[in-house]
């Protein structure tokens, strides 16, 4: 291995990770911004032009904060749990390409960390471990409302990973490959979510419920649990747990837009490759946006509701998908 | 070998080991399923550097990711952390320190008693890791045990099932889907 190809892969990781924290930082912006339109707000717009500041306010403050540690706690866990949550958001999206090849100063650099042949499998590796983060949090602030919101998350989180990981199926039997970008390749001329419409709406929901978000945020409803997991986190801590919230977004927004909706092609993306990272950030804005419209339209689902629509309805139509799917690809012969 | 290799193998064995022995004499039951989990990452990337990235994810998504969040899950939903600190079957720890030492020794008297020089083993074919070549393996060269496997599977689910569906109503006395909160069959 060569010193220019280390490197390389020091770099592109460090933009990963700058991009998905910076992506976090603006991503809480945008949801604010939108939730305050769709509810007839103004939203935050004193910090900087367009309240564009807004993020480094809040960085500041979560700083600033004092760290509460309760005196029940167990103190090397509830430091760890954050930690835990973090680091598989950051990632997880190591397996997602951005682009194909550009040229730069000479040297042809690949918009992408690395293109495993077991891509998708270390998605659901990397997802199925972030339950501890959570779990652990609620189980190390001695708290009986943090230890319910732990219990929940838990229950909801390995409910949903087998719909989610059924989902994979209907594009990976597509494609004939786990590569993400054999995946996306394939679908050069037509988008996976037509040929797998139900696939996609199964993806959607199960990555819903994966990263918590309304309306299936039950592990941390305000109103029934105070707020869940991380009732008794402060400051920089608490900010984790919100970090590995929106960084999940931002992923699970970039995993859906590659295995349904083409991922970083798009028209003219063979002759200008750097259009690639344009589509995929135009794709995940939209998402997002889905995302926290769905939030600030639907209310919350109720908890005995939630499991049976994962167990009784999502992971049969996981399972009647992937059947239906490889016979298809069978008879066609794909 | 290379040097970077043996260090890298070296700390993760250290790794794998130390995470083993943790989880055994943790009091704490948390702590041993997360020394537990530790282990099972530890060894996925073994799989990962001996070049089996399939198994190697396969090992932390199944075993490390789905298994031990629902150990850790009965845990914490039981309560019980805290683990007895005598062991319920007396003198196991003997037992089991005895037949450690005598591995030790058996694996020492092998190495040091071998005849032959250790082989290499034999260099497998470059795609074999691929998860198209596991496929046809497991569809058309072990199907058998592949079925057997998953049939295994199957009635381990339907036992497990069986298991918790042991408060289902007396006969007779009530078998609409209104009966589960009824009586308990003693």
């Amino acid at each position: 291995m060569d010193a220019g190809l280390f490197w390389e892969w020091v770099i592109k990781s460090l933009i990963i990770v700058l991009v998905l924290t910076g992506g976090f930082a603006y991503a809480t912006l945008y949801e604010r911004r939108v939730i305050a339109r769709i509810q007839v707000r103004i939203g935050p717009n004193r910090a900087g032009p367009f309240g564009l500041l807004q993020p480094v306010a809040d960085g500041i403050k979560l700083i600033f904060k004092e760290e509460l540690t309760p005196a029940g706690a167990d103190k090397v866990l509830f430091f760890l749990a954050p930690i835990i949550t973090v680091l598989p958001s950051l990632v997880i999206t190591a397996v997602v390409p951005w682009g194909d090849t550009v040229v730069i100063g000479g040297r042809a650099i690949r918009l992408y960390l690395t293109d495993i042949n077991v891509g998708l499998l270390y998605i659901l590796a990397v997802a199925s471990i972030s339950v501890y983060g959570i779990v652990l949090a609620g189980w190390a602030s001695n708290n009986k409302y943090a230890l319910l919101g732990g219990l929940r998350s838990a229950a909801q989180m390995i409910s949903y990973e087998l719909a989610l990981g059924l989902s994979f199926v209907g594009p990976v039997l597509l494609a004939g490959s786990l590569s993400l970008m054999d995946i996306i390749n394939a679908q050069k001329h037509l988008w996976f979510v037509v040929l797998q419409p139900a696939a996609f709406l199964l993806y959607f929901l199960a990555s819903l419920a994966e990263v918590n978000r309304a309306p299936f945020d039950m592990p941390e409803a305000e109103q029934e649990l105070t707020a869940g997991y991380h009732a008794e986190y402060s400051g920089m801590k608490f900010a984790l747990f919100f970090m590995a919230e929106y960084i999940k977004m931002i992923a699970v927004a970039m995993i859906g837009a590659s295995l349904f909706l083409g991922g970083y092609m798009g028209p003219f993306v063979d002759r200008f490759p750097w259009l690639g990272p344009v589509y995929l950030f135009l794709k995940v804005a939209v998402w997002l946006f889905v995302l926290i419209w769905l939030r600030a339209t639907l209310p919350r689902i109720r908890y005995d509701r939630l499991m049976q629509l994962g167990w009784k309805v999502m992971f049969p139509l996981g399972l009647l998908n992937a059947v239906v799917t490889a016979f298809v690809v069978v008879l066609v012969g794909g | 070998m290379a040097l970077g290799t043996l260090i890298i193998f070296a700390v993760l064995g250290l790794v794998v080991a130390g995470s083993a022995i943790g989880m055994l004499v943790s009091r704490n039951a948390i702590y041993a399923a997360l020394f537990l989990v530790l282990n099972f990452i530890a060894v996925g990337v073994l799989y990962l550097i001996l070049g089996a990235p399939f198994i190697s994810f396969a090992q932390v998504a199944i075993y490390a990711g789905s298994i031990m969040v629902l150990f850790v899950f009965v845990i914490m939903l039981l309560g019980a952390e805290q683990l007895p600190v005598q062991e319920p079957l007396r003198g196991q720890r003997w037992i089991g320190l005895l037949a450690g030492v005598l591995f030790l020794l058996e694996a020492g008297a092998f190495f040091y008693l071998r005849t032959s020089a250790p082989q290499w083993a034999a260099e497998i074919g470059f795609g074999f890791e691929s998860p198209v070549v596991v496929g046809r393996m497991l569809i058309e060269k072990y199907l058998l045990p592949f079925e057997i496997t998953g049939f295994l599977l199957l009635i381990a689910v339907v036992g497990a099932i069986f298991l918790a569906r042991l408060d289902t109503p007396v006969r007779g006395k009530g078998l609409g889907r209104h009966a589960q909160t009824g009586e308990r069959k003693e």
